[in-house]
């Protein structure tokens, strides 16, 4: 292997080392097993949205409908709960369906209606900001809250969903692991064994990179893109479940970031080994990257105005790397 | 004719790094005269088209336009010379979203002396002067994306003839036109050639032929392998002169068959084409040849569920069967390597390993997971079997020459036992020795299974057929056993003759 070579694998997970070696430098509190865990609760919700968006960018699609599919998912979650009242199981369940029904459509409007990815998604996300306000005619959910009739909502979030936000699992040291981390982490697994080892993944890299030679191998290519919108679909929902666990209420003006972060990850992660294509593992790296980058940054004080600048300079790098050093510009 | 060449084309060659397209082309072209430019793929037809258009560089030779030298730098300046070239693809010739008349003068919006307004009265006076011109009647306010592709063509050709060219070239432009469109093209360019327009017409359509050559040039391998220009002109002799003769491997033995493995009975392919019955036997390798456009691919894709014949049925081993996707096809054993292994075979982000996989990823996981190793073990035997040349089973396709990667995708379908293996063009882009490998591994593996073969050119269906069938005009006008041929009248078939021999 050439140097080229060696800088177009193994470029990005060395600036993610040295990137923690600085900060664990310069930032006084940075290296602690508290710090850790801090990152990885900050980048679970992310992870797991960029998780999905991986699925449609294997199919060589894209959804853009991620931040608005999971904070309608939590207002969904926060309405099951304090208006009518009903138990974390079914506000979980009423989360999940959203997501898989938002994914269908999706998939239903890219694959037979021919519209193009980035438009319906797109259109489902601004569709999905105006509808998760319908309900409360704009008002945030929380206990107590006055309903547009007048009434007063008197449910409360359970206290089995707010856990999924909040409960931490000893490990090592006593309430270190929150159950967001555990949940990002067997998303993550499953999804990299799926993509990687399931012939059912292989399809999809396959439709993804010759949509006809996969078609012309047996595979219902149709079905395939609408599933890959319906993961998407899904683990954004499953991200909005643990936001609205972790706010404990139905915040109309959270989430704003998740699109671009979670978006952010996934491209990234084309550049983690020199893959030059969607994959989980990569993913998982790169929202380690930008929960990294954030918390390091957060610690030397910088402005919130300069973690979106730093945020956007690293993606347009991993996408250099990706498609003008590895010389397979194809998606 | 006896009059001068208004333009001539002499010793023109063109290399792409080692690989040679054009050696030596001599071409002349007559005013108020239409030759015909036959070749089949790869001859070098569009290479010598892009040349003359500009697109190309030459690599050696002289071109003559009314005996001044024509050397254009660029598609603008061919145009401005007055060689003017209408491309294949229909839309390049036209902007989809502007109306008929800006169509028309749109070469006047750019280049020197352009005016920096548009002025929409002017454009449209210029715009009916050119339309009158060409005794053409489409409504000039009309938005050419809502033209029907002939009404397009027509545009297309307006526009180029919008420059008074002295040479017109047309590439293939009856390739998605209907008969009755085709016939106001011809019609057209009836009245182009009494204006003394020299034009070159490039056509596999042996019909469009008939109907306007005054000359035929045939190509072949880069150089002119035959001019026909004295009445009658002699068809069958153009096409022999395209296809022609190139290397005879060992005569093949042809085996009979006895066992139907598939037959078809009276299957439509195109409205108005004749229906097409036929029996593929077990053992038996069957090529069916013909000229481009004849509906051969359109064949395949029926076979294989692709595509929904207009009326017939089909059996299999004796059961109805009518693929309605190419997953059932593969189910009911029918298989095919598709043409253009670029476009709809290879994946390119998948290695040799995975691109062989590739169909039958169910048969080598369990619960879904894929099991590596059998699929590691398939691939080797099949590199081995093949003699594919490679470092390892993991090397992209894209590390691989064209003939490797054409025995990727045949290794690829042949990884498991097929009932009918069908193969559309496959020695399409294959060098001479990965053909003959290819040849030869479909023969020897050819029992128990029914082969049949899409290719137009005649040696390549001599080499590897038992039996071979003749279409034209989306129907089948002749077979013949493969031992001592009669091969002027196969041509005469595949030249779509007078169909007095034919079944």
């Amino acid at each position: 292997m050439t140097l080229r070579d060696y800088a177009i694998r193994y470029g990005f997970i060395v600036l993610l080392v040295g990137l923690i070696a600085y900060f664990a430098i310069a930032a006084d509190g940075f290296a602690s097993p508290q710090s850790a865990v801090f990152i990885f609760q900050s980048v679970a919700i992310t992870g797991v949205l960029a998780l999905g968006v991986t699925a449609t960018l294997v199919v060589g699609g894209f959804d853009l409908s991620i931040g608005s599919v999971a904070t309608s998912a939590m207002m969904a979650a926060s309405y099951a709960m304090v208006v009518l009242e009903q138990n974390a199981i079914v506000a979980v369940i009423a989360c999940l369906v959203i997501g898989a029904v938002v994914g269908l459509i999706n998939g239903w409007l890219i694959v037979y209606m021919r519209v193009p990815d980035l438009l319906a998604t797109l259109g489902m996300m601004f569709l999905l900001l105006g509808l998760q306000r319908i309900p409360t005619e704009g008002r945030s959910i929380a206990t107590g809250m006055t309903m547009p009739d007048g009434s007063v909502a008197n449910g409360k979030f359970s206290e089995t969903f707010l856990a999924l936000g909040r409960h931490r699992i000893d490990f090592f040291i006593p309430n270190l692991i929150p159950v967001s981390v555990v949940v990002l982490i067997v998303l993550a697994a499953l999804i990299w064994f799926f993509l990687e080892y399931t012939r059912f993944g292989r399809m999809m890299y396959a439709v993804g990179s010759n949509e006809r030679a996969a078609e012309l191998a047996g595979a219902p290519v149709k079905a395939y893109k609408i599933w890959a919108y319906v993961i998407s679909g899904v683990f954004a929902s499953i991200g909005g479940i643990l936001l609205a666990a972790r706010l404990g209420r139905g915040d109309i003006a959270s989430g704003n970031n998740l699109l671009l972060d979670a978006v952010a990850a996934a491209l990234i992660g084309y550049a983690v080994l020199g893959a030059a294509k969607p994959n989980a593992f990569g993913t998982a790296v790169g929202a380690v990257f930008v929960g990294v980058l954030l918390q390091g940054l957060t610690m030397m004080n910088a402005p919130y105005y300069t973690q979106d600048f730093v945020k956007g300079a690293v993606l347009v790098v991993a996408l250099v790397f990706t498609f003008a050093l590895s010389g397979r510009g194809k998606r | 004719m006896g009059a001068d060449a208004v333009f001539r084309v002499e010793g023109l060659r063109k290399s792409f790094g080692q690989n040679e397209v054009l050696g030596g082309i001599s071409l002349d072209l007559y005013a108020g005269e239409v030759t015909v430019l036959m070749g089949a793929n790869g001859a070098g037809k569009s290479t010598l088209v892009k040349i003359i258009s500009g697109v190309y560089a030459r690599g050696g030779g002289t071109m003559r336009l009314a005996g001044q030298a024509f050397d254009p730098g660029s598609p603008a300046e061919a145009i401005r010379a007055g060689v003017v070239t209408v491309h294949q693809n229909i839309n390049d010739g036209v902007v989809a979203d502007l109306d008929v008349a800006t169509n028309l003068t749109l070469d006047r919006l750019s280049g020197k002396g352009a005016s920096l307004l548009f002025k929409p009265a002017e454009v449209r006076v210029e715009a009916r002067a050119v339309a009158d011109r060409m005794g053409l009647t489409i409504d000039l306010r009309a938005r050419v994306a809502d033209l029907s592709l002939a009404d397009r063509q027509m545009v297309a050709i307006a526009r180029a003839m919008a420059h008074r060219p002295k040479v017109l070239i047309l590439d293939e432009p009856t390739s998605s036109l209907s008969s009755a469109e085709a016939d106001r093209l011809f019609a057209l360019i009836d009245r182009l050639r009494g204006q003394g327009v020299a034009i070159l017409y490039i056509s596999h359509r042996m019909s469009d032929i008939r109907r306007l050559a005054d000359r035929i040039v045939s190509m072949r391998d880069g150089v002119v392998s035959g001019v026909f220009d004295r009445k009658p002109l002699d068809y069958e002799g153009a096409v022999n002169a395209m296809l022609g003769r190139k290397i005879l491997l060992d005569r093949v033995i042809a085996r009979s068959s006895a066992r139907a493995v598939f037959t078809a009975q009276g299957l439509q392919l195109a409205h108005g084409a004749r229906p097409i019955s036929m029996t593929l036997g077990a053992g038996e390798v069957v090529a069916i040849t013909g000229l481009v456009g004849v509906g051969k691919t359109a064949l395949a894709e029926t076979l294989f569920g692709v595509r929904r014949p207009l009326a017939g049925t089909m059996h299999m081993d004796g059961k109805p069967y009518a693929p309605g996707s190419a997953r059932e096809a593969i189910a009911a054993g029918v298989f095919l390597v598709a043409k253009d292994r670029a476009m709809s075979g290879i994946v390119g982000g998948f290695n040799i390993e995975r691109n062989i996989s590739l169909p039958f990823l169910k048969r080598m996981s369990g619960f879904g997971v894929m099991k590596k190793r059998a699929e590691r073990a398939a691939a080797r035997r099949q590199i081995d079997e093949f003699g594919i040349v490679c470092r390892s089973e993991k090397d992209e396709l894209s590390a691989l020459s064209g003939g490797n990667q054409q025995k990727v995708m045949v290794a690829r379908w042949m990884s498991q036992a097929s009932r009918l293996f069908i193969l559309d063009e496959p020695f399409q882009g294959v060098d001479i020795s990965a053909r003959g490998d290819i040849a030869t591994k479909l023969r020897a593996s050819a029992d128990g299974r029914a082969t049949l073969l899409f290719v137009t050119e005649i040696d390549e269906a001599l080499e590897t057929a038992d039996r071979i069938l003749v279409m034209s005009e989306h129907a089948i006008v002749g077979e013949h056993r493969n031992d001592d041929i009669d091969l002027d009248r196969l041509l005469a078939e595949v030249a779509g003759g007078p169909l007095t021999s034919a079944a």
